[in-house]
């Protein structure tokens, strides 16, 4: 069987996946997982779907967003609020799916909207009004109260008292206090099920004839527009997906952490940097690349916290080694000559 | 360059592969150096070794280190200060914290690594959305859970969480009881922060309480973290409405800028804070002057003068060098109580953490416990503590009781 270049080096994206998940099962299952690690798991799963959602829309697309926590943070709400409804109509198996469905749905119509004005712009500018709209969702949802009861649903941005609820009422998200008590539905092996479905759907976009439109506007605009390319279409096309999968993120998000609020530490700017930081460390354009630094980036402050207070030093100096590690012209030339040796062997 | 990206991504995919198994194996020996020295030092105590282990959460890093490192420290100290007088049960107890950078998903982290360690008590965590956070995997594991500072309602909503401080909603409604029956004002006007989960808690309980009180809201304000420099169009606004007590139910940075900027445009209201106001006097570059009538409702005061509060606050500033706050003293009570709990039903190091989690439980409903944040609290089945708020009123730079 021949398989050519790329489907290969999509398949070993997979395997790398597919043979960690089954690695940490075995492991679990023979009792070799500390507790630590087993609540490690499920959060390296969604940041490293986000990574792979944000690396869809800056290394392919080519344009800078530092808003996508936003994106997340309306899969993670419109998701939990749902969960949180039917928490007792629904089994937890079907209410999951449709959370999914609910959180993917609406991240991608607000990706499209926002898409809209946003694709308009190139660069700098795009990256600025990215950030502003990341804000904007987490500032707005924080002013939401929205409780249900006997008569319906109840809406303010007041306050929780402006609702008029009936006591047995149930308080749905309210205002900076968020959504408490999101049922507790994710696990490892669904976020690994995201992360490969959301790597399916990354890497095939990007060996179709779609994707290879998006990097052409990527590469030179002129010319891709030039040659026919409907530049908006494809632009919107990738920037709607690429929220997609970062609402899928939101959602395991919410539905693993039973508290949700709207703040700066998990929506903000410097959240979504955090993500950026993955992406640019695990190469840009390289989707295993992403995967990869999400996951030991994630991992690696937990796995300093005892060395106390000086992980946080440690965890910046490993940035900036690996930043120069991968990226340095200088270091790239070394490597390459001392690999040059034995590395034919060396070589997978 | 294809190639070499290749073998950077197999060496990064290795050290993925690496990094997890060593977690595996690490995490059993990361114990940090003073919780081995710990270890060690318990050794030699009469009941062969077997320890109490009571862990504790708090924001030790970042913009919320103060509370958490307070927590963290007070507990501590209580810690030692039970090993010294013999332990609990005549057995000694082992302390570990961890921190959560004020994140709740860090926070379930943190409380995987104490559960790790072998974690059969938990006080914490220090703020409201991870206790809650935390409280879901208590609940599963039924390990006891005692939150010092914990306020928001939510935090106690399982049977296995108790708290120390008042709720949030108790912060408000008596806030409007004591304005109510002390006469305080006629007109209120309130600024409140509507992104902290504390202020409205406490803000939308007030507000409720109030109605068909004997005093009127004219003002409601809010602002948000964000932008919690400049408060002169909330006073403003309070100032028109003719307000003649304002309440803050905020944190004290913020209020330190309030009183500043009310002094200087000329309104002088009754100022009427909660316990986040604990901390005014002590915030830099602050003229505590403008404090001066400043009204609070606190569980704890740096400078009251009974032995327990003043032993307490001199054997912190010997060992941290600095004045302890509300945080701090809700949490040495914290260790206390679970002491008080653990023996009022003779419970042993050796029992399962869900065993003791039983035996604490039913405990807590039992005892009457004393302390620096109340002489005199009870507990009921929810969680919640029964205990009187004090009042305190700035005088001339210090805390004075208000009765």
């Amino acid at each position: 069987m021949r398989i050519d270049k790329k489907t290969k080096d999509n398949l070993i994206t997979y395997g790398i996946v597919v043979a960690t998940f089954l690695i940490v099962q075995a492991l679990a299952s023979t009792g070799h997982l500390t507790n630590h690690i087993k609540g490690l798991l499920v959060p390296m799963t969604y940041y490293a779907i986000i990574a792979v959602a944000l690396n869809l829309c800056v290394g392919i697309l080519g344009e800078l967003s530092i808003g996508h926590c936003g994106f997340m943070c309306i899969g993670a709400f419109t998701s939990a609020a749902f969960s949180k409804i039917t928490a007792e109509k629904i089994p937890s198996g079907p209410r999951f799916l449709i959370a999914f469905v609910i959180g993917i749905a609406f991240a991608a119509l607000f990706g499209f909207l926002i898409g809209i004005p946003v694709l308009r712009l190139k660069g700098d500018y795009l990256a600025i009004v990215t950030l502003a709209f990341g804000e904007i969702i987490k500032n707005v949802i924080n002013a939401f109260y929205i409780g249900i009861d006997s008569k319906g649903m109840h809406f303010s941005m007041e306050n929780q008292m402006a609702l008029g609820l009936e006591p047995d009422g149930l308080m749905v998200v309210n205002g900076a206090m968020g959504i408490t008590g999101t049922p507790h539905d994710a696990s490892f092996t669904i976020g690994i099920v995201m992360l490969l479905v959301s790597l399916v759907v990354v890497l095939n976009l990007i060996n179709s004839r779609d994707g290879r439109a998006i990097m052409a506007i990527r590469d030179n605009y002129i010319a891709a527009e030039a040659s026919g390319i409907n530049v908006t279409r494809y632009k919107m096309l990738a920037f709607t997906i690429s929220a997609a999968i970062a609402g899928a993120a939101g959602v395991l998000y919410s539905h693993n952490i039973t508290t949700l609020t709207a703040s700066s530490q998990y929506f903000g700017y410097n959240a979504s940097i955090m993500i950026l930081v993955y992406v640019v460390l695990g190469g840009i354009g390289n989707i295993r690349g992403s995967v990869v630094a999400a996951c030991i980036l994630y991992l690696l402050p937990e796995l300093l916290r005892g060395l106390n207070k000086y992980r946080m030093l440690i965890y910046s100096i490993v940035l900036i080694v690996m930043m120069i590690v991968n990226w340095s012209p200088k270091v790239i030339e070394w490597r390459k000559k001392t690999f040059a040796n034995f590395g034919i062997k060396k070589k997978v | 360059m294809k190639k070499f990206s290749k073998a950077v991504s197999a060496l990064m995919a290795s050290v993925m592969a690496a990094s997890m198994l060593a977690g595996c194996t690490d995490a059993a020996s990361t114990e940090t150096p003073d919780t081995q020295a710990q270890a060690q030092g318990t050794e030699s105590s009469a009941n062969g070794g077997a320890t109490f282990k009571i862990g504790a959460i708090g924001p030790l890093t970042g913009a919320a280190a103060v509370y958490g490192n307070a927590v963290c420290n007070a507990a501590e100290l209580a810690v030692e200060e039970i090993n010294e007088a013999g332990g609990i049960n005549g057995y000694q107890v082992e302390y570990s914290k961890e921190d959560d950078e004020l994140n709740a998903e860090k926070s379930v982290n943190a409380y995987n690594t104490l559960k790790d360690w072998g974690m059969q008590i938990l006080v914490g965590s220090t703020t409201s959305a991870c206790s809650i956070a935390v409280s879901e995997n208590t609940k599963a594991d039924n390990m006891f859970q005692l939150t010092p500072s914990g306020s928001a309602e939510e935090c106690v909503k399982y049977d296995n969480v108790f708290r120390v401080c008042f709720s949030d909603p108790n912060q408000g409604i008596a806030s409007a009881q004591y304005i109510a029956d002390h006469n305080l004002a006629t007109k209120v006007g309130i600024i409140y922060d509507n992104s902290d989960v504390y202020s409205n808690g406490i803000y939308q309980k007030f507000k409720e309480e109030a109605a068909g009180k004997n005093f009127e809201i004219v003002s409601e304000e809010a602002f948000t973290a964000d932008n919690a420099t400049d408060f002169s169009v909330q006073l403003q606004k309070a100032k028109d409405a003719g307000a003649d007590l304002v309440f803050l139910p905020i944190y004290y940075q913020a209020a330190s800028l309030i009183l500043t900027q009310a002094n200087t445009m000329g309104y002088s209201p009754v100022f009427f804070g909660v316990d986040g106001m604990d901390g005014i006097l002590s915030v830099e570059n602050f003229d505590t002057k403008l404090a001066e009538g400043v009204m609070l409702l606190t569980p704890f005061a740096a400078d009251a003068k009974d032995d327990l509060t003043v032993n307490f606050v001199k054997k912190y500033q010997e060992k941290y060098g600095e004045v302890p706050n509300q945080f701090a003293a809700d949490a040495y009570d914290a260790v206390y109580i679970i002491k008080q709990a653990l023996e009022a039903k003779s419970a042993t190091p050796d029992m399962s953490t869900s065993d003791i989690c039983e035996a604490v439980k039913a405990a807590m409903t039992e005892i009457e416990a004393s302390g620096l944040t109340s002489a005199k609290m009870t507990w009921d089945a929810s969680g919640e503590p029964n205990k009187e708020p004090k009042a305190v009123v700035i005088k001339e730079g210090a805390y004075v009781s208000a009765e």
